[in-house]
């Protein structure tokens, strides 16, 4: 009688499968990055932050879920920075590779289009860097890491009225960017609650190089704080130009100013403004102290925003697995929306049953020629 | 209210300057090819790029970066046309003008695989001084030098094409280019020269926007592009006077919708407000109606 190689090995295969459970118990988180397209530096720093998260759990023996150790695998999909991509690296993560959670996409605009298959899943999905509010509105098994835009422009509006004392804000943005418009616009609502006045409200268009007019129309105004909420890429002519004309208010930013081609397209001029963001690298709690070294040892070069907000998405999947006590999805998700404290790289987070964290943001002032960790805000 | 006027004034002769000198690089080639070279803004872009390496890479001061800058995107405009238009010239002209789409998609990305997508800095090549004037207004010497260097170039273009006999013989191109070899005018040469100038006159403007605007990435052109072949399409394209007013007025235009409406409006007021004025003069401000021979 002779059989076929073919079937042999299938047979072995088969056998192999059998044993695969009883030898070593593995929970698979997927990982839904912008590896390439337009902001493959988010997707590389979140990579590096999952891979540490994830090593650091297996090096220490593993997870233990249930009174079981469990070895974690990470399993990667890259999105291209494209909606249908994200949708369709979600689906394979849940449907195919039967993932626990899924951790990403990055980018609002995947990340919106990929929770309605997390939701369509029932299963749990943490987006570390997302803030746009549609990403977790009205869903069940979404979160996110990140604060949000509405949250952001609190702060800010908050920060200005306080800190600076002012009375009259400027606003210039880009009304082409629901990023920019939406903080934009949450920020002229907050600071005239607060007792403020938007004194100058004012647009440009994605590309734009010259801002004079409009700059010259806020001197006007004479306002007491001029606030960009706009990318790094665009921001360095807006500060020149207003310092051109003599604008010489005190100017304030947001989370898109984090990345440090901001300072070497600014140079001087950007010394002493200030901005709000996720973390701070040189903020001081152990925990971010430890996750900063082990980082730059590891990757040599200091983690940014994403990488600190990826590691702290994994540290929370990990936290609501041990809560839940079995690896079972609905489980998860309900661990995830009742963790009370958990201390991590980008502050202190809570959930109190939405997706969305409450967590402080830190105010970054940018200081010989670096990121300095100024004060951290509240709305 | 005056003061403000004039600040806003001076604004718009800085971005006008811009508009100007990329928009007389459209019309120049219209009036001698009736080609629209919609790759003019990435030449204009290649020009700024060249502008850095000489700035920023051999750290040569403001007036050797424009010469090289000016030089280079020259011999880059005559080999584009040699290359790409030259064979199409008897074709249909659309399929020139798809070609010129193709060349500004390729030279934004080889820009963006030699160089790189990230945006880059152009260091500051003159003193940044501020000479303040009566009424709380001023103006700095970066818009200082970019108002008189556009206004000595294109002073030196006009001259030269009303005044030589080479400008001469492009204007002749201009009425009939069919015909005019039988007079001994070398119709290629003069073609190539048409596309050197308005490439370099580009370049100068991509030169003078890193001054006034010093980050520059490689899909710059485009934005600006559209708008200089705008500002050439209202002094009325073809006419090199033309193309100056054009781009004063389009900037003009813009900025004081800005000025005192709110700024979301300003593209909306200042295109409508463009259009309106081509219903009334279709060739635009200072073009020629073309008698079609029959």
């Amino acid at each position: 009688m002779r059989r076929s190689p073919a079937l042999a090995a299938m047979g072995v295969l088969a056998a192999l499968l059998a044993a695969a459970p009883a030898l070593a118990a593995e929970i698979v988180v997927g990982l839904n990055v912008e590896l390439t397209g337009s902001i493959p530096v988010v997707g590389q720093s979140s990579l590096n932050g999952a891979r540490m998260a994830v090593d650091e759990v297996n090096q220490a023996g593993g997870l233990q879920v249930g009174g079981q150790r469990y070895t974690v695998r990470l399993q990667v999909e890259d999105n291209e920075d494209k909606a249908q991509s994200a949708v369709a690296a979600a689906q394979k993560l849940y449907y195919q590779d039967n993932v626990i959670a899924m951790i990403g996409p990055n980018a609002s605009r995947n990340a919106v289009p990929a929770a309605d298959i997390a939701e369509s899943a029932r299963a749990p999905m943490i987006s570390p860097w997302s803030t746009n509010p549609s990403t977790t509105r009205g869903k069940r098994y979404v979160f996110r890491a990140a604060f949000t835009d509405d949250f952001q422009g609190r702060v800010v509006a908050s920060f200005a009225r306080q800190h600076f004392n002012a009375q009259r804000a400027a606003v210039l943005f880009d009304v082409a960017s629901e990023y920019n418009k939406g903080i934009a616009e949450v920020f002229r609502q907050a600071f005239t609650e607060l007792g403020g006045q938007v004194v100058a409200f004012e647009t440009y268009t994605t590309g734009d190089k010259d801002f004079l007019s409009q700059l010259t129309k806020i001197r006007a105004a004479r306002p007491d704080i001029l606030f960009l909420p706009n990318y790094y890429s665009e921001v360095p002519l807006q500060v020149q130009q207003a310092h051109m004309i003599g604008l010489n208010v005190p100017i304030i930013g947001s989370d898109s100013w984090g990345f440090s081609d901001l300072l070497t397209l600014g140079g001087a001029d950007m010394e002493g403004l200030m901005f709000t963001t996720h973390y701070a690298p040189d903020i001081a709690t152990p925990v971010a102290r430890r996750f900063i070294d082990a980082y730059r040892q590891r990757y040599g070069s200091a983690p940014d925003d994403v990488a600190a907000l990826t590691y702290d998405s994994f540290q929370l999947l990990f936290l609501a697995l041990q809560q839940a006590g079995r690896v079972d999805r609905e489980a998860v998700r309900n661990a995830l929306a009742s963790i009370q404290r958990y201390e991590g790289v980008t502050g202190t987070m809570q959930f109190k049953g939405t997706g969305d964290p409450i967590k402080s943001a830190v105010v970054i002032q940018i200081k010989d020629g670096q990121f300095k960790y100024f004060t951290t805000a509240n709305p | 209210m005056i003061a403000y006027l004039l600040q806003q004034a001076i604004n718009a002769l800085q971005l006008g300057s811009v508009y100007a000198l990329i928009a007389l690089g459209y019309s120049m080639v219209y009036g001698v090819l009736r080609l629209i070279n919609f790759a003019h803004g990435d030449v204009f872009m290649v020009g700024a790029f060249l502008g850095f390496f000489a700035a920023a890479v051999m750290r040569w001061p403001f007036v050797a970066t424009l010469l090289f800058s000016m030089v280079g995107t020259a011999a880059l405009g005559v080999t584009i046309e040699r290359v790409a238009y030259r064979p199409l010239r008897d074709a249909p002209r659309v399929s020139a003008v798809i070609t010129a789409l193709g060349v500004g998609l390729f030279l934004e990305h080889f820009v963006l695989a030699t160089v790189g997508a990230q945006p880059r800095q152009i260091p500051r090549m003159i003193p940044v001084r501020f000479y303040p004037l009566p009424g709380g207004i001023g103006f700095s010497s970066s818009q200082a030098v970019i108002f008189g260097v556009a206004l000595l170039l294109m002073l030196v273009l006009d001259l030269f094409v009303n005044r030589t006999m080479t400008g001469m013989a492009m204007r002749a191109i201009s009425w009939d280019i069919r015909h005019l070899p039988l007079m001994g005018v070398p119709v290629n040469r003069i073609v190539s020269l048409t596309f050197a100038i308005g490439s370099a006159l580009a370049a100068a403007g991509g030169i003078l926007v890193g001054l006034a605007y010093p980050i520059i990435d490689p899909y710059m052109g485009i934005l600006v592009g559209w708008k200089a072949f705008v500002a050439a399409v209202v002094g009325g394209i073809g006419s090199v006077r033309g193309a100056m007013v054009g781009g004063y007025v389009l900037a003009a235009t813009e900025v004081f919708v800005a000025a005192f409406l709110p700024s979301t409006y300003r593209d909306f007021v200042a295109f409508s407000l463009l259009l309106a004025l081509l219903v009334f003069r279709p060739t635009g401000m200072l073009g020629r109606v073309w008698a079609q021979k029959v």
